[in-house]
């Protein structure tokens, strides 16, 4: 009896040392998002913030420069989107440009030594261009999603080449023959290693499908959205969790997910940074794929995109809401040579049906 | 009230937990004791207090009458009884009942010389209770975690915790208290039919015994547990489907602060797969 006891015991010591291996100790610091008692809030460990505020230090920026003098367009070959900046500030921005996405590589990264600065020799250099202008158009005509704090290139890229978070169509793995690709039921990176469907970027972040999926009637009436639908909703709200660091609850109350009445506000602006990102994949980064170098594109050749961790990183702010363009000012709006783009009408409901050929993910058809 | 033929033969004194024999006697057919006086004090106080709240509130609507606990801000210290101290004395007169009713049900058990099984088996409901307002709510650190008091208020409360942690079905002790209530539904209906069966036979037949229904069960599944054995593995699923409800929410936020299906990755690491 007295060893079975001991068994016993030993086994629970390390069948609960097991369980607790996995997870993470109280006491957690919670915030509340909702009216008291609605469950709506958010738990965080200490530990996981602190890592946070550590991923999110600004960069110092560099010292600021006289905006007047020769204007860089008058001075410098070949400047298409910033030559209305004075030579200082135009330089000024080229540094601070090398130290945001090419630290190591400086100033070769976009411009071929001795051949001057003028040349377009490097892809990298017409990536640059597009998306200093997907930037300028962001900070200027996204004022719903980016007001506030602004977006700089060092929002995404945080010293690399290529921002850490971007994603390409995903066509799935490869099944055995006569199988078919289901493209779910695996572990989803993109919908937090659960088992919802692969990419649910390409529906709404590249085309322009609205996920309406709550049924307006008690029974579901004609012209609803199939559940296998739904599921891509859901799997594009995990990905909204994972990339800003916060649960459902911090926009939806989840009672009744689809209405705005009881939604918290945080929802609007998220609303506006589904279309935001929709137009950077489709304005600016879609038009380079062809002429991207092989290695920058996808298994279907499509250059990366954009999603809301490709900025966000964890965060429910970039940088935890630290505002760069006001050090940029450059950076803010579009070129003012260009004639005044009018404002986006962001309220524009999309269409509601969309192109599934558009896909070219096998498994959906 | 009359009283059954072989009922006076359990009416014996003693086998209090505390008052002596003060308590000790019967009203009607109801027994008493110091735990029946505590379990009427806390229930009559609480559920004027519940009364009290509906009133503050907006609706009569049985359905949205809501009590809802303190703001996060207030931590673990007290409320103002307009916003959230109510809940949190109506939290103390629920727990005082329903710990009273167990030690009550303990001190009949003692008179009538049985083992602790009801008293054990009901105290896993209020452990879960007592988990969900007390014991989760103080390793958060706020009482303002603990559900609401209204019907559908505690409904919503717990849909909006679920996804806290974006899909609580894959909380693997939710998983395992889910699979109990549905194997305890499962027992019990096939244990009743079998009783029913037994006991309700056609015309002109007797009544079966247990022979029969053994040979019932090991006919249609091959084993038949037998009449203590249905039982015993009755309340083991019972015991454990709110067991490890108490488990599965005490873990959600105080062991684990993001989506669930994310804890799942120490099996997507495996060394097996490599």
């Amino acid at each position: 009896m007295k060893t079975l006891t001991t068994k016993l015991f030993a086994t629970a010591g390390l069948g609960i040392t097991l369980l607790l291996g996995g997870c993470e100790m109280p006491p957690p610091e919670s915030t509340q998002w909702g009216y008291r008692g609605t469950g709506m809030e958010g738990v965080y460990y200490p530990s996981t913030l602190d890592e946070l505020a550590a991923n999110n230090i600004m960069p110092e920026a560099l010292p600021a420069v006289p905006a007047g003098g020769p204007k860089s367009k008058d001075v410098y070959q070949n400047v298409q989107v910033l030559g209305d900046l004075s030579v200082g500030e135009f330089t000024r921005l080229m540094a601070a440009i090398t130290e945001w996405v090419s630290p190591e590589e400086g100033c070769n990264y976009c411009h071929v030594a001795g051949e001057g600065f003028a040349a377009d020799t490097l892809y990298t250099k017409k990536v640059a261009r597009v998306m200093i202008q997907m930037t300028q158009n962001a900070n200027q005509n996204w004022n719903q999603h980016v007001g506030g704090a602004g977006v700089t290139c060092y929002t995404c890229h945080r010293g690399k080449n290529v921002p850490e978070y971007v994603w390409n169509i995903n066509p799935g793995h490869t099944v055995a023959g006569g199988m078919k690709n289901q493209m779910q039921n695996v572990a989803s990176v993109a919908a937090g290693l659960s088992s919802l469907p692969i990419d649910p970027f390409t529906p709404y972040l590249l085309d322009a499908r609205n996920g309406r999926h709550a049924g307006t009637t008690a029974l579901r009436d004609e012209g609803g959205v199939s559940l296998k639908e739904s599921e891509w909703g859901y799997s594009l709200m995990m990905h909204f969790s994972s990339a800003l660091g916060v649960n459902c609850t911090y926009c939806h109350n989840s009672r009744a997910f689809s209405r705005w009445e009881e939604s918290s506000p945080q929802r609007v602006t998220a609303w506006h940074g589904i279309r935001m990102v929709r137009e950077m994949n489709n304005e600016y980064v879609d038009p380079t794929t062809d002429w991207l170098p092989p290695h920058r594109l996808g298994k279907l050749g499509d250059a990366q995109k954009v999603n809301c961790e490709t900025c966000h990183q964890g965060a429910y702010k970039p940088l935890l809401g630290a505002n760069m363009i006001k050090d940029y000012p450059n950076l803010a709006r579009l070129a003012q040579a260009e004639p005044e783009a009018p404002a986006e009408d962001a309220s524009e409901d999309m269409p509601e049906t969309m192109e599934m050929g558009g896909m070219t993910t096998g498994g959906y058809q | 009230m009359s009283m059954m033929s072989f009922e006076k033969k359990y009416r014996v004194r003693g086998g209090t937990l505390l008052g002596g024999d003060l308590f000790d006697f019967w009203v009607g057919p109801f027994y008493v004791g110091f735990f029946g006086i505590t379990t009427l004090f806390f229930a009559v106080t609480g559920t004027a207090l519940i009364f009290y709240g509906a009133a503050l509130g907006d609706t009569w609507n049985i359905w949205r009458i809501n009590i809802a606990p303190p703001d996060l801000s207030y931590g673990l210290g007290l409320a103002p009884l307009k916003e959230g101290g109510l809940w949190q004395i109506i939290t103390i007169c629920a727990t005082g009942a329903f710990v009273s009713w167990i030690l009550r049900q303990v001190e009949i058990s003692r008179k009538l010389g049985m083992g602790l099984h009801v008293p054990f088996a009901f105290s896993f409901a209020v452990l879960a209770y007592v988990t969900l307002v007390i014991i989760r709510p103080m390793l958060l650190g706020a009482w303002g975690h603990g559900f609401p008091y209204g019907i559908m208020s505690h409904l919503d409360w717990v849909s909006n915790v679920g996804y806290q942690f974006l899909h609580f079905h894959y909380n693997p002790a939710h998983m395992l208290a889910v699979t109990f209530f549905f194997t305890t539904a499962l027992a019990l209906s096939m244990h009743g039919s079998l009783i029913l069966m037994a006991t309700n036979p056609r015309e002109g037949e007797t009544v079966k015994t247990g022979e029969h229904e053994n040979t019932y069960f090991r006919d249609d599944i091959g084993y038949s547990i037998g009449a203590l054995g249905i039982h015993r593995l009755g309340m083991f699923v019972a015991v454990s489907a709110a067991f490890w409800s108490a488990v599965c929410i005490v873990i959600s936020g105080p062991f684990w602060t993001r989506g669930w299906p994310e804890w799942w990755n120490w099996w997507l690491t495996l060394p097996i797969w490599y």
